[in-house]
């Protein structure tokens, strides 16, 4: 279904663009308070309206999708860079105290509640992005570990793997150089799930006050702040909240498009 | 099937000793010393002193540690510095809340999941294939406190159906039930979304099944042969996403009991964090490890009842 990659690919393009944008344009000054403008409804001056301290909603929503990017990807990238050569390793010494260990530790990992976690964590580091991105970034390693395991394994039986250790490569430098190229399809269809996960954690971490502090805007917490003013200005919690819904419905379409275009038989897991 | 439930009964073990310890070193490091946080800034060095010792947090971490397994094993949870009251009854009170919850949710979740499921697997490819595909890709995208938010929106406060939040108690059941409905809504809506599609693509892998031509050799028609032989095939992973997801609900009511007032578990746990409750959160905490481990410990028992094939695998 080539509608899902284009359609996901414009979601995400777009708000991409917006986070890039924000850093050099946004319409408004986020941090500019004014009042006497608070609570206005979507106009042709303010096309999402206002917040309660009269803040354009549309420029705290383009420097918000930085936030939510940042953490979200960093987020992926601890994942792959931990979980992808644990997993790896872990297949290159199938049965072995290594991989049983590995594959134990993750059994672990999965075993917590991980919003729990996350939210001791960022508790007892003290809230802020850099602490929800170790939160979040922690339980995409045994994701990836256990994808590249899996995947590697079945290619470790076949003959060009085979005819790699009769040339004498090493366990690692066949890993490196047979096994990861032929599993970066898969992991690049995975890391758009967890990317989108990662975007709904961090949402929800910033709106329960343990993700990005003020004056940095998030979506989670424009949701929060917009909790009490629901019945007098809904506009202030359904934009953020649109957001949210649209950018990780652009990630998960990208994800679907990207795995049947590249293969339709991967398997991704969806935790 | 006696040597496998042993197995897994040591590996359950062994998990939740390593999980206990993990969860007890991670609060350790916690800054925050919870006798000067109880008593202010004003205390005296020695009355600080005295209430670390009757805390009995002066004693090495070790013995903390096993004194902390020990009580939990014979179900004392310790004793909240705060509240003075014992960890257990607190978490019993709470877990009044919490557990309707997110049974309630998932309920709403199978309820909605296995007709919609069905009704997609059985129309694979047409018109209503495709809307409830689109309708899963939403509900896994919309934030659950989110989706809480519009419904207190839409049924609070344009309508007046339901109250915005806070529980009334169980003294009157049809009213805790009442109170429990749109958090469990809200709770239910993703969840819903990823059983739906378990369900569906666990029914289309099932139709291919050679039993399934059999089934239609034999004259039965395609929705027949789908509702007498396929939907209980196709159980088997959708009861494994049923056992995940109780432990979820579980913890994902954290957010939404922030959202409606709650007093469950997950609004304990923020209290405790921010009051340096040290033994409260650890309990806790530990408390839905064990939920979770012990589903999923169950639910491979489940499955090597039912198919002795996995008996020898691991």
């Amino acid at each position: 279904m080539t509608r899902n990659l284009v359609l996901g690919g414009a979601l995400t393009a777009l708000f991409l663009a917006a986070a890039l944008l924000s850093y050099v344009w946004t319409p408004y000054d986020t941090e500019a308070m004014q009042i006497a403008n608070r609570l206005q409804t979507p106009s042709a001056a303010h096309w999402f309206g206002t917040d309660h301290f009269g803040r354009d909603i549309l420029s705290m929503i383009m420097v918000g999708a930085r936030t939510s990017i940042a953490v979200a990807l960093v987020a992926v990238g601890i994942g792959m860079g931990a979980g992808v050569p644990l997993g790896l390793a872990a297949a290159a010494r199938h049965g072995g105290w290594l991989d049983e260990a590995i594959m134990r530790m993750n059994d672990l990992v999965f075993a917590f509640p991980s919003l729990v976690i996350a939210i001791l964590i960022t508790a007892i580091l003290g809230p802020g992005a850099t602490n929800a991105i170790i939160a979040i970034g922690i339980f995409n390693i045994p994701v990836f570990a256990r994808l590249s395991r899996g995947a590697a394994l079945s290619l470790w039986k076949r003959e060009f793997i085979l005819a790699a250790r009769v040339a004498g490569k090493t366990a690692p430098r066949i890993s490196a150089e047979h096994i990861l190229p032929n599993i970066a399809n898969l992991l690049i269809v995975q890391g758009t799930i967890q990317f989108s996960l990662g975007i709904l954690a961090e949402a929800g971490l910033s709106y329960v006050g343990l993700g990005a502090q003020p004056p940095i805007p998030s979506w989670g917490r424009m949701l929060a702040d917009a909790q009490t003013m629901v019945a007098l200005a809904p506009h202030v919690a359904i934009m953020p909240g649109l957001a949210i819904v649209l950018m990780v419905l652009g990630l998960n379409l990208l994800g679907d498009g990207l795995r049947d275009r590249l293969d339709p038989r991967l398997r991704v897991v969806r935790a | 099937m006696l040597a496998y439930a042993l197995k897994r009964l040591v590996i359950l073990a062994l998990s939740l000793a390593l999980a206990s310890l993990v969860i007890f070193l991670v609060v350790e490091v916690a800054p925050g010393d919870p006798a000067s946080y109880m008593l202010g800034i004003n205390a005296r060095p020695d009355t600080v002193a005295a209430l670390r010792a009757e805390l009995g947090l002066d004693l090495p971490r070790a013995e903390r540690y096993l004194a902390w397994v020990g009580g939990m094993v014979q179900g004392d949870f310790g004793t909240s510095y705060t509240y003075r009251a014992p960890v257990s009854q607190m978490v019993a009170e709470r877990i009044r809340v919490s557990l309707p919850l997110a049974l309630y949710a998932l309920t709403l979740s199978v309820v909605i999941a296995f007709p919609a499921g069905i009704f997609a697997a059985a129309r694979r490819g047409r018109a209503g294939d495709a809307g409830v595909i689109a309708a899963t890709q939403l509900g896994i995208a919309i934030p659950n406190f989110w989706f809480a938010m519009l419904l207190v929106l839409l049924f609070a406060i344009k309508l007046r159906w339901f109250s915005a939040g806070g529980f009334p108690g169980w003294d009157d059941p049809l009213m805790g039930l009442k109170a429990l409905t749109l958090p469990a809504v809200a709770l239910a809506l993703p969840q819903a979304a990823i059983l739906t599609r378990v369900m569906r693509s666990s029914l289309l892998d099932i139709l291919h099944e050679d039993f399934i031509r059999t089934a239609r050799a034999k004259g039965l028609t395609r929705r027949q042969a789908l509702w007498r032989h396929g939907v209980r095939n196709a159980m088997i992973p959708v009861l494994t996403i049923i056992g995940l997801q109780f432990s979820f609900l579980l913890a994902g009511a954290i957010i939404i009991e922030q959202v409606f007032f709650l007093p469950g578990l997950g609004r304990l746990i923020f209290q405790a964090i921010t009051q340096r409750d040290l033994i409260v959160v650890e309990s806790v905490v530990m408390l839905l490890v064990f939920a979770v481990i012990s589903v999923n410990f169950l639910t491979d028992l489940a499955y090597a009842a039912v198919d002795p094939r996995l008996r020898t695998s691991r």
